[in-house]
């Protein structure tokens, strides 16, 4: 694995433009994580994820505690490994032990043994032996640590004991691997303390890592002290190696997390989307804003999505995004999304995820691109202004 | 008539043909796989289906008359459009998921009354409500208002129903508006007495409709009596129209009617039994959801070219079927690609001239120790085809029963047995 920074922004910004190159994939950063369930995308085969852009769709997020029960260590190492199981010899997969849909943390179960979560099959505690035992036998391209993220409600005991707990298994973990940690990301956690946030990212920095994955939020801090707590922990992480942060998925939680110096995102933000049937709308592009100012209809859903559910969108024969190369705005309308949702149809999650991943994809394709010109400032100030505007709109129509 | 059937090979009773429909043109015998309420087959895009090989899919009159209603269906340019499916679509008339779907559905002469499971109110589907609703749909093939009765069913029933099936193809063929561009189907009833058959047979050929349905059938009925109805309304009906088997089903039983002369089928059955986990195999039915499956690395089925079996193992679709969408999506894709093969393979086994080898070959496979259902060994009498090597000799009762001094042989020509 290697990783370079191929722009910072000017005038101090944090915000930076790199390239994760694996194998033979280069993919620019930042850029997004997609989610899986198993290894695959919750709706999209294989046939269909092909269709999405590339590389950018060769990011994904693999989830170990999925591989807990079924197959066994020794039939998944038989097979290769994910790549092969998967079916995606191609792919850049990253795994990380929790996520937020079918693993959740279960911190008041985790105990100085290991790492409790919620799965399917009940409440799993999984030790750093056992996690590197899935690691070894699933060889994903990157694997970050096993740690104890705790809610930000904790007290600080608690929160104290989760650091430790989550430098000890790094450092566990390590040890157990055999490549002595040279595909790994060493998590930071923290919880809502400064002190705590920069003490564990300078603790991490100096393992023998490959990069650094930030945990622990989105677990209940408030936005305001969420950004503060981001740019206290990059603050104390090395520039040259990448940093991925997990459970920040809004358009707006990416641009500040881009804005404090991340460079991957995994988030489960389009599979909730997707599963209330909402698709993502938002121009991407500044140019694609001025041409939406001042031309929505609010009725179904904000400025940023639409709900396909309304009925509004019964005899819409429009696509989702006028312009969008999706295979779902390619071939299909509103209407019969419409439809798809209302009669509960599989179909219809399909599309959403492809319409929706593609849109987000774009979203960060943009984002690289601002970055790139040296604009993010501007790009990430109009965003955020775009969007107020069009909310206040919708509110003085109302 | 909005098609053309043109057989291009024979095997005695079998054929495989041609089928020119307005949206395109197929290859029969074929399988038709079943939507369900959005007239999507479960989890698979329109290109999936293409690639896979389907030809032509069934929608739900039922389901999209409900939802998303076909008037909408209609003023948004017809369900092609709708769906950008862009090739043949087949719409059934409703009356089957009425009477089996609905606890108080009644039939009268006028049509089928039923509670609306909307509101509960009283509702009626006459067969020219019917024919409207699959004008508004704008289906290559629609299918006329049949009295449909189970074959479970004995007694005067079945004779009201298949006269009444009569009775009604005429007034179908009255209300349809669109014969230039939409094809009616008749349907054959009668259960599964013979008289009555051939009284269906006779009345619907006589009003001269672009193709034929044999109904009534799939239904729980002994496989003794399905193969025997499929086998006297194929002789009846004529040669030169498609005959389609309504709610067929499992391989074996598509290849038997196949060899008696039939050419389209329908059948939930793939895309169901993916759901529960099952995959269509060359054997018969491969359960994924077994716990030996969990370390077995091999793909469903070694010769299946299909993008499920070139990347998948048993072993990895074990531990998501059942729990995680991604597995039925998996195993339907697998399953229609089954079923997309075995209509290529009866199509051109026919074509080129080895369909009795193909059929034995595909009873080895399912039979291996040779224990082929005797319904199989008289229909494929019938149809002329010799299937003895697949049978193991024991099969053969001729040598105890003529120590038991009871002569079969009427039942068993000798050549049969060594």
């Amino acid at each position: 694995m290697r990783f370079a920074v191929t722009k910072v922004c000017a005038s101090g910004a944090k915000a930076r433009a790199g390239l994760l190159q694996i194998g033979s994939s280069g993919v620019e950063t930042p850029a997004l994580l997609l989610s899986t369930r198993k290894g695959l995308p919750a709706f999209m085969s294989p046939d269909l994820l092909s269709s999405l852009p590339l590389p950018d769709s060769l990011l994904l997020n693999v989830c170990p505690t999925h591989f807990i029960e079924v197959p066994p260590s020794k039939t998944i190492s038989n097979i290769g490994g994910l790549h092969r199981m998967l079916g995606l010899p191609d792919h850049i997969l990253v795994a990380a032990a929790g996520e937020s849909t079918e693993c959740l943390p279960s911190s008041d179960a985790t105990n100085k043994f290991g790492a409790s979560f919620e799965t399917p099959a009940g409440r799993k505690l999984v030790k750093p032996s056992d996690y590197m035992e899935l690691i070894s036998c699933l060889q994903p391209n990157l694997w970050a640590s096993l740690a104890d993220e705790v809610p930000a409600w904790v007290n600080e005991k608690r929160n104290k004991t989760s650091v430790e707990r989550t430098l000890r298994w790094l450092d566990a973990c390590i040890a157990l691997d055999a490549a002595s940690g040279r595909n790994s990301l060493g998590v930071v956690v923290g919880g809502s303390s400064i002190e705590q946030r920069k003490l564990c990212a300078t603790e991490v920095s100096k393992r023998n890592v490959s990069g650094f994955w930030i945990g622990g939020f989105g677990l209940g801090e408030s936005v305001e002290e969420r950004c503060s707590l981001l740019n206290a922990v990059t603050d104390c992480l090395p520039l040259e190696k990448p940093r991925i942060v997990s459970r920040l998925g809004l358009p707006e939680e990416v641009l500040e997390g881009v804005a404090s110096g991340i460079d991957l995102f995994d988030s489960t933000y389009i599979y909730q989307l997707t599963m209330g049937g909402f698709a993502l709308i938002f121009p991407i592009d500044m140019v694609e804003r001025e041409m939406q100012n001042g031309v929505f209809d609010s009725s179904a859903g904000d400025s940023a999505k639409i709900n396909l559910r309304a009925t509004t969108y019964r005899k819409d024969m429009s696509r989702i995004v006028d312009g969008c190369t999706c295979f779902t705005c390619q071939n299909h309308t509103r209407a019969y999304l419409n439809h798809l949702i209302n009669v509960h149809e599989m179909l219809a999650q399909i599309l959403l995820e492809i319409h929706n991943t593609h849109h987000y994809l774009r979203f960060f394709r943009s984002i690289r691109e601002a970055i790139k010109a040296g604009e993010f400032d501007i790009f990430w100030k109009q965003f955020v202004e775009n969007r107020r505007s069009q909310i206040a709109a919708a509110a003085i129509r109302e | 008539m909005a098609l053309r059937f043109e057989v291009l090979g024979r095997f005695n009773r079998a054929r495989a043909a041609r089928l020119t429909l307005p949206h395109f043109t197929c290859q029969t015998p074929l399988f038709m796989p079943v939507g369900t309420q959005g007239s999507t087959i479960k989890g698979l895009t329109t290109d999936q289906l293409e690639t896979i090989g389907c030809q032509i899919i069934l929608g739900n009159t039922y389901h999209l008359e409900l939802r998303p209603g076909s008037q909408l269906i209609d003023d948004l340019g017809g369900l092609h459009k709708f769906m950008n499916w862009k090739r043949a679509l087949l719409t059934d008339s409703g009356g089957f998921q009425m009477v089996s779907l609905l606890h108080l559905a009644d039939i009268t002469e006028e049509g089928v009354t039923f509670q609306s499971p909307v509101d509960g109110k009283p509702m009626l589907l006459t067969p020219e409500e019917s024919i409207n609703i699959q004008n508004n749909i704008g289906a290559d093939i629609i299918m006329a208002l049949d009295d449909v009765v189970k074959t479970t069913i004995t007694g005067p029933r079945i004779e009201e129903a298949m006269y009444r099936t009569l009775r009604w193809i005429d007034r179908c063929i009255a209300a349809h508006k669109k014969p230039d561009v939409q094809n009616l189907f008749g349907i054959v009833q009668g259960g599964l007495d013979p008289v009555l058959r051939d009284i269906c047979v006779r009345g619907l050929v006589e009003r001269n409709l672009p193709g034929y349905a044999i109904g009534g059938l799939a239904g729980g009925e002994d496989k003794d009596s399905f193969w025997r109805v499929v086998a006297q309304c194929t002789a009846g009906l004529p040669e030169d129209k498609p005959r389609y088997v309504m709610g067929v089903g499992y391989p074996l039983d598509i290849v038997v009617c196949s060899a008696l002369g039939a050419d389209m089928y329908d059948c939930v059955y793939p895309t169901r039994t993916a759901r529960f986990g099952s995959a269509l195999v060359p054997e018969g039915v491969l359960k994924l959801k077994q716990n030996a499956m969990a370390t077995d690395e091999r793909p469903i089925d070694p010769s299946c070219p299909c993008m499920v079996c070139k990347n998948y193992t048993r072993a990895y679709l074990h531990c998501l079927v059942t729990k995680d969408p991604m597995g039925s999506q998996l195993l339907s894709y697998h399953n229609l690609s089954f079923m997309a093969r075995l209509s290529r393979d009866l199509h051109m086994s026919i074509l080129e001239g080895r369909f009795p080898e193909f059929v034995r070959g595909f009873l080895r496979v399912q039979f291996p120790k040779g224990d082929v259902p005797k319904w199989v060994h008289n229909a494929m009498e019938v149809a002329g085809i010799d299937i003895s090597e697949c049978c193991t000799p024991t099969n053969c009762q001729h040598d105890a029963m003529e120590a038991a001094g009871v002569d079969i042989s009427e039942f068993c020509p000798p050549t049969r047995c060594p």
